[in-house]
């Protein structure tokens, strides 16, 4: 389990534009960072450079465990559960299929659970291109649960909800804070969460 | 079932749902084949000459209609990220890509290139190296093919771009796999063609998944 995630000095660049410098911030386990700022600000970049995904222009990311201390991007990737701008979901695959891919490829045993926890359960054997956008995003809150990584990176993840399913995902993240997971969640809404906010 | 199998599975699954895939590249394939007879007319001693090389060309042009989607689909709707975060390395999704590509679209063109050869005039050993030089080669052609998919993953109409950066490196493929049946029809061996071809191949197959997983790193980062 990871105890906290440190940023030193962050800075980003795109082309030629420096969207954030000297950005420094410390989440621990249990606690949850809504990053806030206008479109184009570098929320989700923050989120891709968090992930691994983007190198950072200065600065370094540090996450902290009882064991170790991970600097490497590629390492620090492992703990990462993803919900990006794109569901990431197959329109062939059924709901089940869907689900259990992920798990089987992040080495875990599929778990019918998860459905019922994001109200997909009845769905589970419809292709997903019969999905709603807001389904959709309940499936990805799903693989978010069976990936079972304790440091969850949400880009807009009200996105596309109704109300239950805001309500849900809040329950999921108080949840996930609970157990001792870490959430940094790019948002324009409040996470809800008493936390901390990070504005850009 | 280990991440590996899990992956590739899953992008058999797809490629047999997905319809685009492997019966659009045998329907291609038998269409040119069936073509090239039927514009060069009835002179079965050239028909017979220049099967190893149409036939081979067809079976490279029909493999990369499918080639561009390699990564593509993962890319635009975000499973690329998802897979990329797992703890499978991205060599080794890359492995399992090329393997589905090939499983999906170069072994059904193996498998129907003995009855196209029919067309063709070929007898039974010219045929016979066909068939496996295309069983030798086609693994190559979506090894390095999954280069050029990752080169051209956030290129829009990326599909137009990789033909022009993978033919020319498909060549040796085409040079040793039709010049191994050349070979065989002037009563010669085309063991050596064919050793030539599993060596390129072997090299692409070891060599295009690290080459193709930096790629895929670049492109998440972009």
């Amino acid at each position: 389990m990871i105890s906290s995630l440190t940023a030193e000095k962050l800075a980003c660049t795109r082309g030629d534009r420096r969207l954030f410098d000297g950005l420094s911030f410390r989440v621990s386990a249990g606690q949850a960072l809504a990053v806030e700022g206008a479109n184009g600000a570098g929320k989700t970049s923050l989120l891709r450079m968090i992930a691994g995904f983007l190198a950072p222009a200065a600065g370094r990311l540090v996450l902290k465990s009882a064991q170790a201390e991970i600097t490497d991007a590629e390492e620090r990737g492992k703990s990462v559960g993803w919900l990006g701008h794109h569901d990431g979901l197959k329109p062939q695959l059924t709901v089940r299929e869907q689900l259990d891919f992920f798990a089987r490829l992040y080495g875990r045993a599929p778990d019918a659970s998860a459905l019922e926890r994001v109200g997909l359960a009845r769905q589970a054997e419809l292709p997903c291109r019969y999905l709603s956008a807001g389904q959709r995003r309940r499936l990805a809150l799903a693989r978010l649960l069976v990936s079972e990584r304790p440091l969850w990176l949400l880009d807009e993840p009200f996105a596309a909800l109704d109300t239950a399913g805001q309500g849900l995902i809040a329950q999921l993240m108080a949840r996930h804070c609970g157990h001792g997971g870490i959430i940094i969640a790019a948002t324009h809404d409040p996470l809800g969460l008493g936390n901390e906010s990070l504005k850009l | 079932m280990s991440s590996f199998g899990t992956l590739l599975l899953r992008d058999l699954r797809l490629a047999a749902r997905s319809g685009g895939g492997a019966a659009l590249a045998l329907s291609f394939f038998a269409l040119v084949a069936t073509l090239v007879p039927l514009g060069v007319g009835a002179d079965l001693k050239l028909l017979a000459r220049v099967a190893g090389g149409v036939l081979w060309v067809a079976a490279v042009l029909s493999a990369l209609l499918s080639l561009d989607r390699l990564f593509q689909g993962d890319f635009e709707d975000g499973s690329l990220e998802v897979i990329a975060l797992s703890p499978l390395a991205l060599e080794m999704v890359a492995l399992a890509k090329i393997l589905a590509h090939w499983l999906s679209t170069g072994l059904p063109l193996t498998l129907l290139s003995p009855l196209l050869a029919l067309l063709f005039n070929l007898d039974v050993a010219p045929t016979l190296t066909l068939f496996l030089s295309l069983l030798i080669g086609t693994p190559a052609v979506s090894a390095v093919g999954a280069i050029g998919a990752s080169l051209t993953l956030s290129l829009k109409r990326g599909g137009l771009i990789l033909p022009l950066i993978i033919l020319p490196l498909l060549a040796p493929v085409v040079i040793f796999g039709a010049g191994a049946v050349a070979l065989v029809l002037d009563g010669m061996s085309g063991g050596g063609a064919l050793g030539l071809l599993a060596a390129f191949a072997f090299g692409a197959v070891l060599l295009s998944p690290f080459a193709a997983a930096a790629s895929v790193r670049l492109n998440l980062g972009g």
